[in-house]
């Protein structure tokens, strides 16, 4: 820590270091750790009314998580709802993020080290734009392009593939298709990033040598790109396990994403506490899940900085 | 197990750009064949269409008399080293020297048995297990050439694989290369712009200049009997005078370079469309071949006044200038090349040391 204001100060001067040092602080503390910090304490609270906050009933209670595990009934109970909606909300974000995986892999490839400089450049423009459009509205998109009379069924029908229109938003189709969609660049862009600086000699020096295209992937190119795709595999997939738009817009009528389950506390539920429960044993979980997959694939936190 | 490699009218275009012009030429089995040119020939492209990286826009590539035209990369018998290695980083140096094998299906134990073979080979053993990032520039070079090596293949192709080292290292690997070569008994192809590179090690050597092929020939013939402008200017070096031809016999020729007296100096019918009498020509006389006259009047005299010198311990390099004309000197410094630096001096050279060729372009210095 002191070596980097030391650092910082050498190189940018007292005040713009201390300015750095500042703003930094503020951001990490005011916006991430005090409010998570505020989640953590609710969780172990009671739902009280405002008036008995503080009061002598306000104590710290495990009630909240008791309840995701084993429900409202008899104390030997156990939660199969919201457990089981835990599991498919996570069973989905990893096949989701599978997915972006494999169709970004190709991509990312191609555009690292296929085409030239600009050409490049542009392609990357063209998958940022669709972006620019706001979560919400393209969530609606997708809800109108795989709906009874959208752009996919009308197709499929007219060239005779079904007959009648497919429920894409019942068999969640839509979701997985929106959820998929909705992070993909941030599995682009490390995997991009990593493939990038591959020196292209390698790929050659391995074809040289008598690796199929298959080999030189799967032995060299992969290999070297492990820390990007597992920070591309990271993010998709923290950020779809937390998705709320998607799956509100997109999701069929019986199914619940977690986070659903989280907002309801919250908001029509009223109980403040039990819905930080809630979110931090989403964190929690998730926050394993990605330590144990990583642990398994023998990437460390250090080599994901992209 | 040594295949001949041949060439016939290769032509590679990249648009409206020629990288390799008709380049025609046959490579024995168990050569050591070098092209050397400046940056930019063709030199790399050429090893690519070996190689197979790059197909001719025009023309042949034959290994072992089979044409390669649409034979990937890692189907030929070719190994290519690159010039700045590409050996993986992830793996161990026994697991580099065995991914050729690795990708053959060859099982492990097998494997790491010819890595240990190939790590003696490079005297290296016992380092196998070490990463890439912990050898010397010199190390990472002999992995590089084992791990080429691993599957036997015919020819070996090395562009500028000696580069990035210093000098000395340089020259002990030269060495190094040669014996490997000899040892193995394989076709190198090797890729270089250092003349002297090219000279101590090739069997035969290919110069190129802008795609052309210019001259091929072993390395006495190129320096001693260079058939082509750049290529008696581009090896070693050179003086040039701008000269007319006044007769050519076919043992002999006349040439008035305009330093007084014409000079005479051998035909070379091997080399070269033959120069007739009216013909602008390049004489070119190399530095060591320039010598102060002992005798008042010998052939191929002319004056010139002292410039300046540089001394170089064994040798002299010095600058004289004869009619306007800088040209360089090397005399041998054994105490009987005094120059007075305030008179004109005479020099020479022997017949058999002046080149004339047809002028064409030089290489810039
Ligand atoms: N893929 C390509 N597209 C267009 N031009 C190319 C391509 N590859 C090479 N060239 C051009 O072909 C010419 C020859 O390139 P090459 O790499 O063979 O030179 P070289 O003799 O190996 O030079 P150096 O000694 O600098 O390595 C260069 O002018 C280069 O710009
Ligand atoms: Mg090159």
């Amino acid at each position: 820590m002191r070596d980097l204001f030391y650092d910082l100060v050498r190189r940018n001067g007292m005040a713009v270091s201390i300015y750095l040092m500042l703003a930094v602080s503020i951001w990490v503390f005011l916006l991430i750790i005090l409010p998570q910090l505020t989640m953590l304490d609710y969780s172990f609270r009671f739902n009280l009314p405002p008036a008995k906050i503080g009061g002598p009933e306000d104590v710290y209670t495990l009630e909240q998580y008791r309840y995701f595990f084993q429900g409202s009934g008899a104390s030997d109970g156990i939660n199969t709802l919201d457990i089981g909606i835990l599991f498919k909300t996570l069973f989905a974000a990893v096949f989701v993020t599978v997915f972006d995986l494999i169709i970004c892999y190709p991509v990312a490839f191609v555009l690292a080290k296929s085409s030239a400089g600009a050409k490049a450049r542009l392609l990357v423009l063209a998958l940022i734009v669709p972006y620019w459009i706001n979560e919400i509205l393209r969530a609606f998109a997708f809800r109108i392009l795989f709906g009874a009379t959208g752009v996919i069924n009308e197709t499929g029908m007219g060239l005779g593939l079904w007959d009648t229109p497919i429920d894409f938003i019942r068999e969640d189709v839509a979701l997985y298709a929106g959820l998929a969609y909705a992070y993909i660049l941030l599995m682009i862009f490390p995997l991009y990033n990593a493939i990038e600086s591959l020196d292209r000699n390698q790929i050659e020096a391995a074809r040289d040598m008598g690796a199929n295209w298959w080999q030189v992937h799967a032995k060299v190119v992969i290999p070297y790109a492990k820390p990007g795709i597992a920070s591309g595999m990271t993010m998709v997939f923290m950020l779809t396990s937390g998705a709320l738009a998607a799956p509100q817009i997109l999701g069929g009528p019986s199914n619940l994403w977690f986070t659903q389950l989280v907002y309801q506390w919250f908001n029509s539920g009223g109980n403040w506490p039990r819905g930080s429960a809630y979110a931090m044993v989403l964190l929690i979980v998730c926050i394993a899940l990605v330590l144990l997959v990583m642990r398994l694939f023998k990437v460390s936190i250090g080599e994901i900085k992209q | 197990m040594t295949k001949e490699i041949s060439l016939e009218h290769v032509w590679v275009e990249f648009g409206e750009f020629t990288a390799v012009h008709k380049a025609n030429l046959n490579i024995a089995g168990g050569e050591f064949f070098s092209f050397l040119g400046p940056s930019g020939c063709g030199k790399t492209t050429l090893l690519r269409c070996i190689s197979g990286f790059q197909e001719p826009t025009r023309g042949k590539v034959k290994i072992g008399g089979e044409d390669m035209r649409g034979v990937g990369p890692n189907k030929r018998p070719t190994a290519l080293i690159f010039q700045n290695l590409a050996l993986f980083p992830l793996r161990s140096i026994a697991d580099n020297i065995a991914f050729p094998l690795e990708v053959r299906g060859v099982d492990k134990k097998t494997r790491r048995k010819r890595a240990d073979e190939l790590l003696e080979l490079i005297a290296l053993s016992g380092q196998g297990d070490k990463k890439v990032s912990e050898l010397s520039g010199g190390q990472k070079q002999r992995v590089a050439i084992a791990r080429a090596l691993a599957v036997e293949p015919d020819i070996l192709l090395l562009d500028e694989p000696l580069s990035a080292l210093d000098l000395k290292l340089r020259q002990h690997m030269r060495t190094e290369l040669r014996a490997i070569q000899k040892q193995v008994g394989l076709t190198f192809i090797y890729i270089t712009h250092d003349q002297g590179e090219a000279l101590t090690m090739s069997d035969r050597i290919a110069v190129m200049n802008k795609g052309k092929i210019e001259q091929i020939g072993d390395g006495k013939a190129i320096y001693d009997h260079p058939t082509t402008s750049f290529v008696a200017s581009f090896v070693g070096e050179n003086n040039v005078l701008e000269g007319t031809v006044l007769s050519n016999d076919g043992q002999k020729m006349q040439i008035d370079a305009g330093l007084g007296t014409p000079f005479t100096v051998e035909s070379h019918p091997a080399g070269g469309p033959a120069l007739a009498p009216g013909d602008d020509c390049h004489l070119f006389v190399r530095p060591e071949a320039l010598r102060i006259s002992k005798d008042e009047s010998s052939i191929n005299q002319f004056e010139s006044n002292f410039v300046t010198e540089e001394f170089e311990g064994n040798m002299r390099h010095i600058v004289m200038n004869a009619n306007g004309k800088d040209l360089k000197l090397s005399l041998i410094n054994d105490g009987t090349n005094a120059i007075d630096a305030n008179a004109p001096v005479k020099l020479d050279f022997a017949p058999e040391m002046g080149i004339a060729l047809k002028p064409g372009e030089l290489a810039s210095a």
